[in-house]
């Protein structure tokens, strides 16, 4: 093991190279990132990020080129080797486990132990420490699965620390965090800089790598594109160009459009989440977002909307008409869909094909008699929804699950675009998806809404929810908070809106 | 070159070939086994064994069909040994009664039918583990069986009934021709019907098959209750063939079964499999223990050899996923 231990230096990528069947990940990766310093990686989804971290954290072996810290040159054959050497990958997936103690999972691996029993009281002080080091209020005897995803975030990062990490990389970290628990890590990231580590900072969030990056290497399509050193000196313009080879001008898409007649309406909802009756409604072709930070009780208002939870009290109406709802198949048959914030939990079926992904829910009424599978609409609508939205795929037989987030995300919208749709329901639809992507994303919102179809949107990226809705409606703790217009909305009065009363 | 234009010029037959290898390895690996056998071991490839091998095969075969579904869509069936005795033994019990082969049949069917909506209510509604339910249900069943019958085999005077067992349709026994019927409609079943496409995606993820729209309740209700109905399909013929229900017999039949498909590469975590799984599972662990009778290996040992069969095909599949 000693070849493995690092020297404190840089973290430079030497001419890595990967190839998966038929997609050639990576080629001729060669940049460095130096220590005391917060290195930015982007681009778009594809472009090879992902790939190159797991290379780093010892998943993958590259098949040609090499990692070196240092005056080192590094050959990790396995996750263990490097850790070893002193890297230490937060990923998007923590890799906790859920019903062991907090202190558990920070020590797992390396519990203290004396023949074998574990030293609890050893593992309870050691666990404080790492996370007083983080200013995490978290008791160690905590049940990891009681946590928010900020909180276990925290946990992870306390985790690497204990392995005396010298390369950090962060991909995506802020993706579900609040708003608070993003200042935090932003904190912590920056003391990880001063402490002279190599910290690597995979993120699409403009403002973020502005605010706590040096530099910034970019990617596209698995090679490496350039990277700049001095990101005070960079415009933002400028970057996106870079990343995405083109200009975007105004990637919002955002037109304004006729308003008609009233599509969804609720009066008095209450139900799982909600701690006050909620009234709203939503015309067709608006495009409504609601805002609010993690935990404000919209992913539970769409679950109401979209027949998972029952009504407890109030009601629902689809164009007028009372709408009651005992399960997903009852909303989806009134037309009104939802793609689920969690894709890899609740929208894709992984080991299935794309087309299988996409003509799920609309086969049966294509299907004679009801049951019988119609090859040739089953092969026309996979197409069809591949080409209309762009989607990135070798072909329709493609496991889904090696598709990467945004093109996921494009084939859960073809799901529903292969039915009729009265009103969509989109939970953190551009959520780890590149910025090319999302503008992609953003016009088929928009094409949508412009043909009457009504879009509620719930997003916690403020400037996403300005950029494309007609109207904001906030939520906090359960309850909604306020409703503004686009041209009343900005960021401080949406953010007020958003904050917990108790703590303002 | 873009990756979107590398994805498309790279080499296609690349994915095939894995792809390939994935879906039709065990079935091939079956046919060698049969050129094996043909050339190693004697007698073999005499009409007699031929026979002998294709009824082995057809118990197996027509649960394992059904089997595949309960799989398929991350479940278990451990019931499906005593719905074959307690088939069986209701036949005869109520062709005694009423001197009707057609009621014997169908109260055996029915009986079959009820059994497996009890599993796929319990397990859908009520939400408990499929390997708990079954297992419950695996012993209520098994003591009815030998309630019915007092315990002991129930004979059947019934010339009609021998059909199912003994019976000849153009020189093929009744039970084979069921077999292959069984294998051709339940594979049609599973890739040409909403109904098999909604338990492959049950079984890939239920979450998103709930939320996409899939009455994930009503499809699990329905594999079980036809696993039920096919088992006792099964247990009919097998009493046919042994001129009696008999209450003791079958037991440990669903693991046989069981490892028929997983052996075949049905995945046990569901989402995969294909009916040309179970007929290579099937036929695999049939070709080994009759060419073993032939070589007069054993039982305990062929027990072992069973076993590690299973093992080293459970293994070399994880590695194939790697």
């Amino acid at each position: 093991m000693d070849a493995h231990v690092n020297d404190g230096g840089s973290l430079r990528f030497n001419t890595i190279g990967k190839v998966f069947p038929g997609v050639k990940a990576l080629s001729d990766i060669s940049f460095v990132a130096h220590p005391g310093t917060v290195h930015a990686l982007m681009g778009e989804n594809g472009a090879g990020k992902s790939t190159l971290l797991k290379i780093l954290g010892g998943a993958y072996i590259p098949d040609s080129g090499n990692v070196q810290i240092g005056e080192r040159t590094m050959a990790f054959r396995c996750a263990a080797d490097s850790i070893d050497s002193g890297v230490a990958v937060i990923h998007q997936e923590l890799h906790l486990v859920p019903e062991m103690t907090v202190a558990e999972n920070l020590l797992l691996g390396h519990m203290p132990a004396r023949y074998g029993m574990v030293n609890r009281s050893a593992m309870e002080r050691r666990a404080t420490e790492l996370l007083k080091d983080l200013a995490a209020e978290i008791d160690p005897r905590t049940r990891l699965g009681s946590l928010s995803l900020g909180q276990r975030q925290l946990v992870e990062i306390a985790k690497a620390m204990s392995r005396n990490a010298h390369v950090i990389a962060f991909d995506e970290p802020t993706s579900s965090l609040s708003a608070r628990e993003i200042d935090r890590l932003m904190t912590i990231i920056g003391k990880l800089r001063d402490d002279g580590k190599v910290v690597l900072y995979v993120s699409h969030r403009m403002e973020e790598i502005f605010r706590i990056c040096d530099a910034v290497t970019v990617f596209k399509d698995g090679r490496f594109v350039r990277t700049f050193e001095q990101i005070d000196r960079l415009d933002q313009d400028q970057l996106v160009t870079c990343m995405v080879g083109r200009d975007i001008q105004d990637i919002y898409n955002y037109r304004p459009r006729d308003r008609q007649g009233e599509a969804l309406r609720a009066e008095g909802l209450l139900g799982p989440g909600l701690n006050e009756a909620v009234s709203f409604n939503v015309y067709k072709g608006e495009v409504l977002g609601f805002f609010g930070l993690v935990g404000a009780g919209r992913t539970e208002l769409l679950r109401l909307l979209s027949g998972l939870d029952r009504v407890k009290a109030g009601q629902l109406f689809l164009e007028g008409q009372p709408l009651n709802l005992k399960s997903p198949r009852d909303a989806i048959a009134a037309g009104v869909l939802l793609c689920p914030e969690d894709r890899k939990k609740e929208g894709i079926v992984p080991l299935a094909s794309v087309a299988e992904n996409i003509n799920i829910s609309a086969r049966s009424r294509h299907a004679a008699l009801g049951c019988l599978i119609t090859a040739q609409w089953e092969r026309e609508n996979a197409d069809r929804q591949i080409r209309a939205l762009k989607v990135k795929t070798p072909s329709p037989d493609q496991p889904i699950m090696f598709l990467s987030g945004g093109n996921q995300q494009k084939v859960i919208l073809g799901r529903w675009l292969s039915l009729p749709m009265k009103v969509l329901l989109l939970d953190e639809p551009t959520r780890g998806i590149d910025i090319g992507a999302k503008s992609e994303i953003y016009q088929i919102i928009h094409n949508l809404a412009a043909n009457g179809i009504a879009v509620i949107v719930v997003s916690s990226d403020l400037m996403e929810v300005i950029g494309i809705s007609d109207r904001i409606l906030v939520m906090s703790e359960g309850a909604l908070t306020g409703e503004l217009t686009r041209e009343q909305a900005d960021e401080a009065r949406l953010l007020q809106l958003a904050l917990p009363r108790t703590r303002g | 070159m873009s990756v979107q234009q590398e994805m498309v010029a790279a080499p296609k037959p690349h994915i095939n070939m894995r792809r390939f290898l994935d879906d039709w390895v065990m079935l091939l690996a079956a046919f060698a086994l049969f050129i094996l056998c043909a050339v190693f071991v004697d007698h073999f490839l005499s009409p007699l064994n031929m026979r002998g091998l294709g009824l082995a095969i057809s118990t197996t075969g027509i649960a394992a069909c059904t089997m595949l579904y309960c799989l398929a869509s991350g479940h278990f069936d451990l019931s499906v040994g005593s719905v074959i005795a307690c088939a069986g033994v209701v036949a005869a019990v109520v062709m005694r009664d009423t001197d009707s082969v057609f009621l014997g049949v169908s109260a055996a069917l029915a009986m079959g039918l009820t059994v497996g909506l009890i599993n796929g209510i319990v397990i859908a509604k009520l939400r408990i583990n499929a390997l708990i339910t079954t297992l419950a249900t695996m012993q209520i069943v098994r003591g009815l069986a030998y309630i019915f019958s007092d315990g002991k085999a129930v004979g059947v005077m019934h010339e009609d009934f021998f059909v199912f067992g003994s019976g000849q349709l153009f020189g093929v026994p009744v039970p084979i021709l069921i077999t292959i019927l069984c294998f051709v409609f339940f594979g049609w079943l599973l890739n040409y019907t909403t109904y098999g496409r909604n338990t492959m995606a049950i079984g890939g993820n239920r979450e998103a098959a709930l939320l996409a729209g899939v009455n994930v309740d009503r499809t699990q209700i329905i594999i079980f209750a036809v696993h039920g109905l096919v088992g006792a399909l099964a247990g009919v013929i097998l009493a046919s063939r042994m001129t009696s229900g008999q209450p003791m017999m079958g037991q440990g039949f669903e693991l046989t079964v069981i490892s028929a498909c997983v052996l075949g590469g049905v995945s046990l975590s569901g989402g995969i499999g294909m009916i040309r799984h179970v007929i290579a599972g099937v036929l695999i662990l049939a070709i080994i223990e009759n060419a073993m009778n032939l070589k007069n290996i054993d039982t305990f040992y062929q027990y072992v050899i069973r076993g590690t069969i299973l093992l080293l095909a459970v293994i070399i599949d994880r590695m194939k996923r790697r």
